[in-house]
């Protein structure tokens, strides 16, 4: 069987590839994308250790928890960059350097 | 090796392979339809850890629900967009991109170093549950168990989760709303 070390290592790579994308772009889209990729490296894990808990089912159920988290969150997070993108025609965090008034 | 083991390295190198291409293409189009195969392989990597309703759901909402609204967001958001991206400095490998670079790169290096002493097989709640047989099986049947679970043991943050998704969604909504004329 899969050992759960073959898991954790999957995770933590695409947890840093995630990390490397939120510091790096210069784009909100991909900033957005960047932490997509690193809830789902968090629910890896769950997934990966809920199978040694049957009775219960935390870690599967935690990870329908986050999926649910992370689509409330996307929805929001593209509202705001719609609308940051109407105000300063760019959506580059970097840019983005003034208040509402 | 068995055919398992085969199929979850093909899966984990097909994940991290184009998260690794969605992270360093120029192009913003091409990585996000990158995307769509990193979150297949993910669904491909959770049924081999035996938790195929969570694959499933990650099917529907992430490959259906998020991909499909963050491409809407981006074809809805003008043409000047399209042309601010490609716009894009060209060389390959830049210097202000060092420095994030080094971070994942120590990152990582922290990570596999405190996976590799924790031993995760070998925790001692990992092992009782195996003595007191507590492991899903292949030929389980859990998406019935987790209904159950659902409505039984987990209903107070299932309700919480449904009423903080109806508020993200009500303020997505009023968000992005157009501005009466005045």
């Amino acid at each position: 069987m899969i050992s759960l070390t073959d898991f954790l290592v999957v995770s933590a790579v695409l947890f840093c590839i995630g990390l490397y994308m939120i510091v790096s772009k210069h784009n909100a889209i991909q900033i957005l994308i960047g932490i997509e990729l690193m809830l789902n490296a968090a629910i890896l894990n769950l997934a990966a250790f809920g199978k040694y808990d049957k009775l219960n089912n935390g870690g599967q159920m935690f990870a329908l928890f986050a999926i649910v988290l992370a689509a409330a969150t996307t929805a929001v997070a593209l509202a705001i960059i719609l609308n940051v993108y109407k105000k300063y025609k760019t959506i580059d965090p970097g840019k983005i350097d003034s208040l509402k008034d | 090796m068995s055919l398992v083991q085969v199929l979850f390295y093909i899966m984990g190198f097909i994940a991290v392979a184009s998260a690794i291409f969605v992270a360093a293409t120029k192009s913003l189009v091409r990585s996000i339809f990158m995307f769509f195969i990193t979150l297949f392989a993910l669904a491909g990597l959770y049924v081999l850890a035996l938790a195929d309703f969570v694959a499933i759901t990650q099917v529907v909402i992430y490959v259906g629900g998020i991909l499909v609204l963050i491409l809407f967001a981006f074809m809805l958001s003008g043409k000047e967009t399209l042309n601010y991206i490609s716009q894009q400095r060209k060389q390959f490998m830049n210097i202000s991109k060092l420095p994030a670079l080094l971070l994942a790169g120590l990152f990582l290096v922290v990570l596999l170093n405190m996976i590799f002493k924790v031993d995760a097989g070998n925790l001692a709640w990992i092992k009782r549950s195996i003595e007191n047989k507590n492991v899903i099986t292949p030929n389980a049947a859990m998406t019935e168990n987790i209904g159950v679970n659902l409505m039984t043991s987990y209903l107070l943050p299932f309700e919480a989760i449904s009423i903080l998704l109806l508020v993200a969604l009500v303020g997505a909504a009023h968000l992005s709303r157009k501005e009466p004329q005045s």
